[in-house]
């Protein structure tokens, strides 16, 4: 099967700045593509060298079947996109921008388009310069949303949303993979990305450093633990999984790999447990470990 | 906290931000004073050819709607700073209202308010930061223009009330653009308020001067700096008036700020339409909601400048001061000659100032740009090129309408004056004959955006450096070299000669050229912020 996307060797300089440092990214028809990556790591430069924005300085970058670049246009029939910082015109309304870049992409179906301004509660009759910037977002996510493409671009979408609206914007994408269309969903929320995504690639200074399923990262995530004991912590340190222990009097925060939460867990609930909170490991962390790790062995 | 809480924080900004554009334009202004006084005290060098200069100017109602009364014919300074006192003012004013509305209402449109609102900033501190640096440019510019003029050889007392007359006049639209930004929600709308406000100054004074209505012209910030009379009696007192306005305007400015929320304006937001109206289907209906209200704005100062100048053409036979210089004219071609000469010097003006249009709406295709609202257009299926041309069209189509305008309503105004009909229609004609010079601007401010898109700036300094050529050029005597790098220098002076096809064409096709060359770009480019 071709895949929608593939790009290998992709570099892109700005100066001295070298903001895509040999990028290799693949994304298969119908699947959800989770692009991870913290702030400044390329994920925006990547979406917009595969918008045409951008020319590739160096190595190859398809998209359905096409040259971003030179393709722009045709390409741009078959995909839409929502930018992660969201900028509209100020003296039009919201409606009027979703109808206008539904429009430019061949049409909208009006009763989705209804529906969609229903689900995610926008007015769709207010001036965009009057919009938050989850409003905003809300716009270009209806209009991409509501139109009749193979391929969803999306860049941090879910940034100025609310828990809600995060849950509903989920919905929806799962819809859209149902109805087999493509997403590339850049994100540097986890949760998210885990909730959503086939596979995940996560990018690091213009690289990607990990791909795979979500299944082959687990074992890069690691769940922080915060627990008030009734009884003294003996033996919890020394069990496989369980990593940078501290105690404070009765409570304890350490960390535990995926695979031995339940051995774990069974060892705290034999203590006694008063409180506990659980916390999953933000990106940032698990690329701390990551790299610490890969520098370890 | 106080209100000012953070003012001199917020100063140092805007001064760190404005370090080039600020100094580039007073001494641009000083130099220019500095230059045509100087160059005025060798163009007449004797008491004698100056009176006869002035009566001629001040006998001519046209001129001195254009420029103010000299009102010291005797007196070398009050004949060498005739065409600067008052079109000066203006564009100090311009700049003052400019710079205040940038460090106001723009910063908080663009979302940076809130980000240093949040700190430790007063409600009142950007307002106070925007005056104190737009009021003390003024000064400095009005300091340095002075100092220019003595240094051309002006009498010190009088190149100072000169320079105060130009700081000013600043002051005042300082205060006019601090109250527009205040009021209005948008940099756009503001920028327009303040415009218009010193448009409509101009005009007043220009109303005032060249009629029986002496008391209009005083009505006009404009007016009163030419009213201090530099080097013809220096009367300070009338500096209390711009002073005195700009502590109204300021001070509206600050009840203004100190009751609004962050973001607001003085009137709510009103609802729009909750679906696109079906004009609103493709880019050109995107840059037509864009475009069409600066547009129209221009649209209705071109008319009021084309009516104005149009009425005042057939007195210019006033200008003739001696019956000598009378029977010259009349065996060169006659009166008619006079004001075709003078309504072609008009239509020459409006073509500038068209191209100051033309210039700013390609800007606003690289503010779409910078905002990445383009980068949503062209997301969809839509080429850099049709995405360029719908604002284009608007650019190039925008200055061509604003020049026909200009034609027309000179023409009324002429035609209803000498009861001729045909004269909208004939001086509609001549007027396109300007056009391609006009165009030319665009087409360079269309290069710099593609092949250097981050230096918007060079395409107003490609404009400021023609229109100087082309106003100060002949005064200066420049070498022919000099003066054929300004396009306006090759237009055909219509109406009044006849019409010359190869200079219009060449400067169509060098107009293509570099509009070719601003396409490639854009194509070959980034789309960037």
């Amino acid at each position: 099967m071709t895949p929608v996307i593939s790009v290998s060797g992709l570099v892109k300089t700005f100066g001295k700045t070298r903001a895509l440092d040999g990028l290799d990214l693949t994304v298969r028809p119908g699947e959800v593509y989770g692009f991870l990556g913290p702030n400044g790591a390329g994920k925006t430069t990547t979406l917009r060298v595969l918008l045409g924005l951008l020319r590739a300085g160096a190595g190859q970058a398809r998209l359905l079947g096409g040259d971003p670049w030179r393709d722009a246009t045709d390409l741009h029939r078959r995909l839409a996109y929502v930018p992660g910082d969201v900028s509209l015109w100020p003296d039009l309304t919201g409606g009027e921008v979703i109808d206008l870049l539904g429009r430019l992409r061949g049409g909208l179906d009006p009763r989705r388009r209804a529906a969609l301004v229903g689900a995610y509660g926008l007015d769709p009759s207010k001036k965009c310069r009057a919009y938050s910037q989850g409003n905003r977002q809300k716009v270009a996510l209806i209009a991409a949303l509501a139109s009749d493409v193979e391929l969803l671009i999306l860049d941090e979408p879910t940034i100025g949303l609310d828990p809600l609206m995060e849950a509903l914007f989920r919905e929806h994408i799962a819809a859209e993979r149902d109805r087999g269309r493509t997403v590339l969903l850049s994100s540097h929320i986890l949760a998210e990305v885990e909730a959503l995504c086939d596979r995940v690639g996560i990018i690091r200074h213009g690289r990607m450093v990990e791909t795979g399923t979500l299944a082959e990262l687990r074992h890069l995530t690691r769940t922080s633990i915060t627990a008030e004991l009734t009884g003294p912590p003996d033996g919890l340190a020394s069990l496989t999984g369980v990593h940078d222990l501290t105690a404070d009097g009765s409570r304890l925060r350490f960390q535990v790999d995926a695979a031995a939460l339940g051995t774990v867990l069974a060892r705290l609930s034999a203590i006694g447990v008063r409180a506990l909170v659980s916390q999953p490991p933000t990106l940032e962390e698990l690329f701390l470990r990551h790299y610490r790790d890969g520098a370890r062995s | 906290m106080s209100t000012l809480t953070g003012t001199g924080t917020l100063i140092r900004l805007a001064v760190r931000r404005d370090r080039i554009r600020l100094p580039a334009w007073i001494v641009t202004f000083a130099g220019v004073a500095a230059i045509s006084a100087s160059a005025t005290v060798s163009l007449y060098p004797s008491a004698g050819s100056r009176i006869q200069a002035a009566e001629a100017i001040n006998n001519s109602p046209a001129l001195v709607a254009l420029y103010g009364r000299i009102y010291d014919p005797a007196s070398l300074g009050s004949v060498a700073m005739l065409k600067l006192t008052a079109f000066g003012a203006a564009l100090a004013g311009v700049l003052c209202a400019l710079t205040v509305i940038r460090h106001t209402r723009a910063e908080e449109e663009a979302g940076r308010m809130e980000l240093l609102g949040a700190g430790l900033v007063g409600r009142r501190a950007a307002l106070t930061a925007g005056l104190v640096v737009a009021m003390s440019g003024a000064l400095l510019l009005g300091l340095l223009a002075a100092a220019g003029l003595v240094a051309a050889g002006l009498p010190a007392a009088g190149s100072v009330a000169f320079g105060a007359g130009w700081a000013a006049t600043g002051i005042v639209f300082a205060g006019a653009g601090a109250l527009a930004a205040q009021a209005s929600r948008s940099t756009r709308t503001s920028t327009m308020f303040a415009a218009g406000t010193i448009i409509a100054a101009y005009l007043l004074r220009a109303a005032g001067d060249s009629t029986a209505l002496s008391w209009l012209s005083w009505l006009s910030p404009i007016g009163w700096g030419q009213q201090v009379r530099p080097f013809a009696g220096d009367r300070w007192p009338v500096l209390l008036l711009p002073v005195a306005a700009a502590i109204l305007t300021s001070g509206a400015a600050y009840a203004l700020a100190g009751r609004r929320d962050l973001g607001r304006g003085l009137l709510p937001d009103r609802p729009g339409p909750a679906a696109a109206g079906p004009a609103l289907r493709g880019p050109l209906g995107l840059a037509w909601r864009l475009h069409r209200g600066v547009l129209a704005a221009w649209a209705v100062v071109f008319v009021l400048l084309g009516l104005v100048l149009g009425n005042v053409a057939s007195d210019v036979e006033g200008m003739l001061g001696s019956p000598q210089a009378r029977d010259m004219i009349a065996r060169l071609g006659g009166q008619q000659s006079m004001i075709n000469a003078f309504l072609a010097a008009e239509l020459g003006f409006l073509a500038i100032f068209a191209s100051v249009y033309g210039v700013a709406a390609v800007g606003r295709m690289r503010g779409e740009e910078a905002s990445l609202r383009a980068a949503a257009i062209l997301a969809a299926p839509v080429g850099r090129i049709r995405w360029a041309a719908s604002h284009l069209a608007f650019a190039f189509g925008g200055t061509a309408v604003l020049i026909t305008i200009a034609g027309l309503s000179l023409g009324a105004a002429h035609g209803a004056r000498t009861g001729d009909a045909s004269q909208p229609l004939r001086l509609a004609g001549a007027a396109l004959a300007h056009l391609p010079a006009a165009w030319i601007v665009t087409a360079v401010a269309l290069a710099v955006f593609g092949l250097l898109p981050r230096a918007p700036a060079v395409a107003w300094a490609c404009l400021v450096t023609f229109v100087l050529i082309t106003e100060l050029g002949p005064l200066l005597e420049l070498s022919h070299w000099i003066m054929d790098v300004s396009p306006f220098t090759h237009t055909p002076k219509l109406p009044g000669t006849s019409l010359d096809l190869a200079p219009v064409l060449w400067l169509a096709a060098a107009a293509a050229v570099l509009s070719a060359a601003g396409l490639a770009g854009l194509r070959r480019r980034a789309i960037r912020s």
